[in-house]
């Protein structure tokens, strides 16, 4: 086990753990509002490490351009749809 | 290194479960809306450990697709929602 990925096998624990965090986040939280605020949380930073991890151990620069692709996309689509689903909830009045 | 790889991918499918369960007792739309939310990112992540464990980086235009299909995903139910509440008024 090279140093290296020894680094990247702590980055995808770290990147674990926000998903984890984010899950029992969204399952005990009180209303839907703070489900949003701590499923944002673990899309965006969990997906980063990971795909963080991921990139370090391969070693191949077109694999990790694709990596900082699709991280971009997810952060795009998961910050405009948190604000999408939030706006749904408030306007319909289920939200609280 | 392999094993490593499958313990992150098995407690990511326990995340997935997780979120399933928000689904089913979600009480409003936009809590079984935002699981669906998760499961398509959890999925993402799913996708990247795979192509490093089976060492296939195609799998990253699989993941690519999921991500771009759970934005399209989201929209298309606010989208829906929206007329249903012009309706109600």
């Amino acid at each position: 086990m090279t140093p290296l990925e020894i680094l990247a096998i702590g980055i995808l624990f770290a990147g674990l753990g926000f998903f984890v965090a984010g899950t029992v986040g969204m399952l005990r939280f009180p209303d839907v509002f703070s489900r949003l605020h701590a499923l944002t949380k673990a899309d965006n930073l969990g997906l980063a490490l990971i795909a963080l991890g991921t990139a370090l151990l391969t070693a191949d620069t077109s694999v990790t351009l694709k990596l900082m692709l699709i991280w971009f996309f997810v952060v795009l689509a998961s910050a405009t749809s948190g604000h999408l689903i939030a706006r749904h909830a408030l306007r319909s009045g289920q939200g609280s | 290194m392999s094993e490593v790889l499958l313990l992150l991918m098995v407690v990511l499918l326990l995340t997935l479960l997780g979120g399933l369960v928000r689904v089913v007792r979600g009480p409003s739309e936009a809590d079984r809306m935002l699981a669906a939310q998760l499961l398509g990112t959890t999925t993402v992540a799913l996708l990247m450990l795979m192509s490093v464990a089976m060492a296939m980086p195609r799998l990253l235009d699989i993941a690519l697709v999921f991500a771009i299909l759970a934005a399209i995903a989201v929209v298309c139910f606010v989208a829906t929602g929206e007329v249903r509440d012009h309706d109600a008024t």
